[in-house]
Parts: structure tokens; sequence; C-alpha cells
């Protein structure tokens, strides 16, 4: 009993310390020592002489799709390393939260950094069922996250609502995406009947639902619409319903696990030995090559096409390949860097730093200069952020998988790419 | 205990309730199918298609579900790391196969290009429970119930984060082997010789199994041990040896079904031992726990649940995109099995101290 009330009242001064340095940390303490005085409406974050300036990445770093926030992740860490890991002399210090691709991830891992006084802004997240779980907590933090990753047409629509007002992305809408296949599907390739399969999560089922609209916008049928669950390993039931319908195209636009399982037993199914296979940005990767084995070669796949990239992506692969071994993990690392390299420019233009080397961010300044990021040249092109938080430059290629050797990927390879840009 | 009238109207209509739902649900099934059927969207061939993709996968979950529920029997634990063995498995074969196929070794010998691997994975599997149960499981041994529980999805998650921390956390694709692709025809159906394969190696395993449990001597100390384990030791057996090859045994099968995973869905991970060993442990519950046979009936029925239904019934019932609710068929089976028969298809009425 004795110890419990020691602990209990242990626990509440603990309570009351957190509750008198919580605000000491956002809100500038007006005069004394500092001559600065935050006015902004959202707030400064106040970083000590000798504490580092604190960013955090929030994605998909477990589970069965986590290179996909791996790879995203690599993207701002050699961000960091190119400014020497250091802004305005202060080290620069990076959290990274896992927020397991799906909306309650997102809201838990989103809910705990944005109880963190300290961070000035973030990356991510990486998955759309993040964001669409998290965003409220980051907005009401009063911080600003830029996403590589996320593709879901409406996080950057016009009714997109307050919750989302600290989002941008630097990665495309897949508005793009999907109109670019179902143009690839009915003008270049010439199929008429197209199946889709998509995996319940908002990614696949926008960007499949895209593709339809568009597809039969040109004129095509779309004789399936099917969706297997996120962990699902036996697709030969779905693929026989869908060869009953007789599709000559299935686009399957899913990630990693579930576009491996349905690229190895497509071509197992009776009626599905010659239809065409396309895949989108989350399979766009070596891994999908180790899941799906040999059947994998002659799947197309769309993406953002590197040979529209204008910046020195070849110099960025270099010192990827320096830093962790070997070749990318997935699409967006490029876009990572980008993300990190804007909020770090946005935070060039807004912070203030005292003599004695306090620096202030004010957070809605920084929100504001984020938005008005224009002709910023980043590896994926020429970025200019959107009202709507829309950054991301949209040039859509479809590549071919030309070899099931996850070692011979390289898309940028210009005499022996793998995948090979066939559109446009 | 007397109990009141109220109660009494209570009871009445909870059951009431839950006889309601269990019609409904029967109905739904029925009112489906016969409306599947009657739409004719199908062939003939492809209805035989679903039912042997359901049996191929079916069989791979009797086989985990065989480790759940012997260890169950035994000793009255969940092993929630069991679903993991089975992932270990996977990978000992993956890279066995692997080899075997580049040095051109599986062409030659397909037949023992096949055993080597499966070889392999059971012997790995059984190492990696031994060690879980020795490291995780026996100090344990006399605690509460829910400590082992707690020791056992602590083990999972350990196993399963050391696979990713050492082979990444990417994906690797199983070698196929060249001999096991295409049909082979069987009474005028096509059958991938894969699943052929699968059904037939499966069926060898569980039929050892049961061999080895009923008509030897250590599956007799098994099933004393299950009965009582004091009574047991006292009649000379060696408790936790039995405990031990118990947990051997049940991981050899796990390791075995890992190759066979891989051979039908070719594609491991390190995360994937989740999904099946729940499926499986679903399968155990649905066969009635602590029952063999029960297993491997339990994990038949839920794979060609899963296959079959979503075309035949909630096709039937209009419901767009069925197979995302394939899930939702294997657990509200498991709901409804219990609802009619608490105990399982197959589970005796289990004793007051084995419950």
């Amino acid at each position: 009993m004795k110890r419990l009330s020691v602990l209990l009242s242990l626990l509440i001064l603990a309570s009351l310390a957190l509750a008198a340095c919580g605000p000491a940390a956002t809100q500038a303490p007006g005069g004394s020592t500092s001559g600065y005085e935050c006015t902004d409406p959202l707030g400064c974050v106040k970083i000590g002489p000798s504490d580092p300036v604190h960013i955090a990445f929030w994605g998909v770093l477990s589970g069965a799709d986590s290179t996909l926030g791996e790879d995203s992740k690599r993207g701002v860490e050699i961000a960091i390393d190119d400014k020497g890991g250091k802004l305005f002399g202060h080290d620069i210090l990076l959290t990274s939260e896992d927020a397991g691709c799906t909306p309650e991830g997102g809201a838990t891992a989103a809910s705990k950094l944005a109880t963190d006084t300290s961070i000035v802004g973030l990356v991510g997240s990486t998955c759309s069922d993040e964001t669409a779980g998290g965003i409220a907590a980051i907005t009401k933090a009063g911080l600003t996250t830029i996403s590589p990753a996320n593709t879901r047409p409406s996080l950057t629509s016009p009714d997109r609502g307050p919750d989302y007002d600290g989002y941008l992305r630097t990665a495309h809408s897949d508005a793009f995406q999907g109109k670019a296949v179902a143009e690839f599907a009915y003008n270049f390739l010439g199929v008429r009947k197209a199946a889709t399969i998509h995996d319940g999560s908002v990614y696949a089922q926008a960007l499949q639902q895209v593709f339809v609209d568009n597809f039969k916008e040109l004129g095509g049928e779309i004789v399936a619409q099917e969706a297997v669950a996120k962990d699902a390993t036996d697709m030969k039931p779905v693929l026989t319903t869908i060869a009953a319908k007789g599709p000559e195209f299935l686009y399957y636009p899913v990630f990693v696990a579930a576009g491996g399982f349905i690229t190895a037993q497509v071509r197992d199914v009776p009626g599905m030995e010659n239809v065409k296979l396309a895949g989108s940005d989350g399979i766009f990767s070596p891994d999908f090559l180790k899941s799906a084995g040999p059947n994998v070669v002659g799947v197309y796949l769309s993406s953002p096409d590197f040979s529209a990239f204008t910046g020195d992506y070849a110099g960025f692969l270099e010192k990827h390949k320096a830093k962790y071994g070997g070749s990318t993990l997935s699409t967006f690392h490029a876009h990572a860097y980008d993300a990190a390299n804007i909020l770090f420019a946005a935070l060039e233009k807004v912070a203030v730093q005292e003599a004695d080397g306090t620096i202030y961010v004010p957070r809605k300044a920084l929100r504001d200069a984020v938005y008005a990021t224009k002709d910023f040249a980043g590896i994926t092109g020429n970025l200019s952020c959107s009202p709507t938080g829309d950054c991301g430059a949209p040039v859509i290629a479809v590549y071919q998988v030309q070899s099931d050797d996850p070692a011979s990927w390289n898309p940028a390879d210009a005499a022996n790419p793998n995948p090979k840009k066939v559109w446009p | 205990m007397r109990t009141s009238i109220s109660e009494r109207a209570l009871d009445a209509i909870v059951s009431g309730v839950l006889w309601g739902f269990r019609i409904l649900i029967v109905l739904a099934i029925v009112i489906g199918t016969v409306l599947a059927i009657r739409a004719g969207t199908y062939t003939r061939a492809q209805w035989i298609d679903f039912v042997i993709f359901g049996v191929a996968q079916g069989s791979i979950y009797a086989l985990i579900a065989l480790g759940y529920t012997m260890v169950y029997g035994i000793l009255r634990m969940i092993n929630f790391a069991h679903g993991d063995i089975f992932m270990t498995g996977a990978f000992g074969a993956y890279f066995t196969a692997t080899w075997l196929t580049k040095i051109g070794f599986t062409d030659r010998y397909p037949v023992l290009g096949l055993m080597i691997p499966i070889l392999v994975a059971m012997i790995i599997a059984t190492l990696i429970a031994m060690l879980v149960e020795r490291i995780a499981y026996r100090p344990l041994r006399g605690a509460p119930r829910l400590v082992p529980l707690i020791s056992a999805i602590g083990a999972s998650f350990f196993l399963e984060y050391s696979f990713r921390g050492i082979f990444g956390p990417g994906k690797y694709a199983y070698p196929p082997i060249s001999a096991l692709e295409g049909e082979w025809v069987v009474l005028g159906i096509g059958i991938l010789k894969v699943h052929v394969v699968v059904m037939v190696a499966a069926g060898i395993m569980m039929a050892l199994l049961y061999t080895l449990v009923m008509y030897t001597k250590v599956g007799k100390a098994m099933r004393a041990v299950s009965e009582n384990q004091d009574t047991a030791a006292l009649m000379g057996i060696d408790v936790n040896k039995t405990i031990v090859s118990t947990f051997a045994i049940g991981a050899a099968m796990a390791g075995a079904a890992g190759v066979l995973f891989s051979l039908v869905y070719r594609q491991i991970d390190w995360f994937m031992g989740f999904t099946p060993g729940i499926k499986a442990f679903t399968a155990a519950v649905l066969g009635g726990i602590g029952n063999i046979p029960g297993a491997m009936v339990g994990g038949l029925v839920l794979g060609v649940f899963e296959s079959v239904g979503p075309s035949l019934f909630l096709e039937g019932l209009g419901i767009i995109r069925p197979y995302q609710l394939k899930d939702v068929i294997a657990y509200t089976m498991l709901v409804m099995i219990l609802l009619f028969r608490p105990s399982g298809i197959l589970g005796e009425r289990l004793t007051k101290q084995k419950a």
C-alpha cells in the first residue's frame, strides 16, 4: 500500500513536470533570454543550442510490405547525408515510426509522433491507408508531412477537408497512373476485355477503379472486378472465377505479396495461359521478381518514368549503392529524397537562429513555405506544389519485365534495362 | 442452484436467438448455392478445380493443424509459435532446393529433388521447435495457463523477427520443379501435378503420424501423458521426453507443410507462417482440438470451404468481390461448428480435467 502511494505521487509529480515543460518546448518564451517572439498561429519548435534538428519518417517498416517503407526511408537518409548530417550547424536526427500499411497503424504512428514536440517536420507515409488513418493527428499538432509514396487520388483532391492541411506529396496521384495504364492497354496492346483484382487496400481499390473508368471510356469492356484479402495466398479460385469471364488483360495494382502469388499461379489456371498481365508501382521492385518467379517475364508494370527524371538520379543511385549495397528496393526512394529536400529547403527559409545557436521554427510558416515550393530542382523532376498538396511531376511510363533475375533489376540502365520501358 | 423465472426466460430468448442465427446462416448458404448453380457461370470442370484447389490448401492446413492439436492434447497449451516453425521449414527447404536446382540435381532426379528439401525442412523445423520447447515452454511447465501462452506469442515474434533480420524483409521465389509442371489427367479430370504431389505427400504424412500415435510405444506414451501426466510418470513414462517428441513430430509435419506450401504458392517470406498458422489453428478447433483425425478433417473442410465458398454461395447471393470474404467464411464456419457442436466435428466431450 505504501509503495503504491509513493508510486502514485511520483507519477503525479512526473505528469506535473511534463505539463510544465510541454508548452515551453513549443512556445518560445517571450522576452528574458531570447530576443525571438513566437507569433506563429501554430506555435514554434524551439531547438536548443546543442539539440538536434528532429525530423521523422513514418511508413510501413514491418510486415509483408516493409520494403516499400525501407526504400523511402533510405531516400530520406541519403538526403540527410547530402546535407552532411547537419542543418544550421545542428545534427539532423531522424526518427522513424512503423505504420504497418494500415489505417490503424497510421493512426498509432501519427499520434505518437504528434506528441513529440521536438519534431519539426515529417516525411511519410508510404501507404495511402496510413495517411487516411493518421493525418488528422499530424495536422492537429501543427506539423507538416510530405509523402513520397501515397498515390491515392483523394488525398490531394480539392475536397479533402481541413484534416489534410498538413499533407503534401511528391508521389504522383493515381488519377494519372490508372489512366495511363488504361490507354496503354487499349491503344498499345489493343485489348478490349479486361479484368482487375485488388487487395482491398485503398491504394489498389482506387487505382483499379481509375483504370476501369478510363478503360470503359475508351470503349473497352470490363468483364470482372475481383478482390482478394491482403494476406491471401491461394489465388487459383479467384483466377478461375475470372477465367470464366474470358478477359484478354488482367490488371492487378496490388503490393508485392499478393502480386507475387497472382503472377506465380495465374498460368496454372485453365483459360489464363495467354492473358496479358499488368501491375503498377506497388510491385515495381526487384522484390516482385523474387516473389513471382519465372512467370514474371513479360508482365507490364506502370511506374513513374525514370527517363523523365531530370536531376542527378544516377548520382543518387551511386550514393545508394555505396551506402546500402545493391539496387533500390522499390519505387519511391527518389521521391523520398526530394520530399526530404523540400522540407529542408522550407526549413532553411523560415527558421530563425539566435546568436547562441538556438533555432526557432514557426510551424505555420514552415507549412506555408512547403506549399509555396516552386520549380524545385528535384531528381524526380522540377517540382511545384499545388494548393491541394500535389508536388509530384506525373510522368507515367509502362515497363515490361525482361528477366526474372532480381539482380538484373535496373530500369534506368541504358543498354540492358530490366524492366524495359515499352510505352509511351 | 435454483433459477428464477426471469433467468429462465432470458435463457429461452438467448437460445431462440442463437437458433435463429443458425437457421439464418444455413438458409443463406442453401439459397446462395441454389442460385449460383442455377446461374451456371462455371463449368463442371471449373467446379472440380475449385474443390481440388481447396483440398490441396486444406491438406496443408491439416498438416500444420496436427502440431497444434498434438501439443494441445498433451499440454493443454496453444503453441502460437507453430506457424513460425512452419516458416522455418520453408526457409530451410528454399535454400536447399535453390542450391539443388542450381547444380542441376533437381532436373536429373526430380523425386530426390523433392524429397531432400522436405527432409531438410523437417529436420530444421524439428530442431527449432525442440529449442523453443526447451527455452520458452519447459521452464514454465508448472505456471498458470496464460503464462506459456504469452511465452508462445513471444517465441513467435522472436522467430519471425530473427528471420527478418537474417534473411531480410524481402520475399523469395521457391524454385519450380520442372517435372511437376503441367497436369495429370486422373479419371478424366485434369489436376495440376503439384497438387497431386501435395495431396499424396500430405496423405502419407498423416497416415504415418496416425500409425505412430496409435501403434507404437512412443505413441502410446503420448496418449498416456495426454490422459494424465502424473499417472503416466508413475507408470515409468519419461514425461519430458514424451513432450519433446510430441513437439518434434508436430514440427516435422509443419516443416513438411512448409515445403508443400512453397511448392504450390512459390513464394516465401519471414511472415508467411502467420496466416496459415491462424487458419490451421482454426482447423484444429474445427475438427476438435486435441483430436488427431479431427485436425485432418478440420483442415480439409476449411480448405474446401474457403476455395468453393466464395463462388458457390457468396456469388449466388449477389455479393460482389466475394474472394475478399474468404476469411469471413472460414471464421463464420468456425462459429457455426462451435454453435452446433461445441467440441468440434470429431471432438469428444472433454473430461473436466482435460478441459
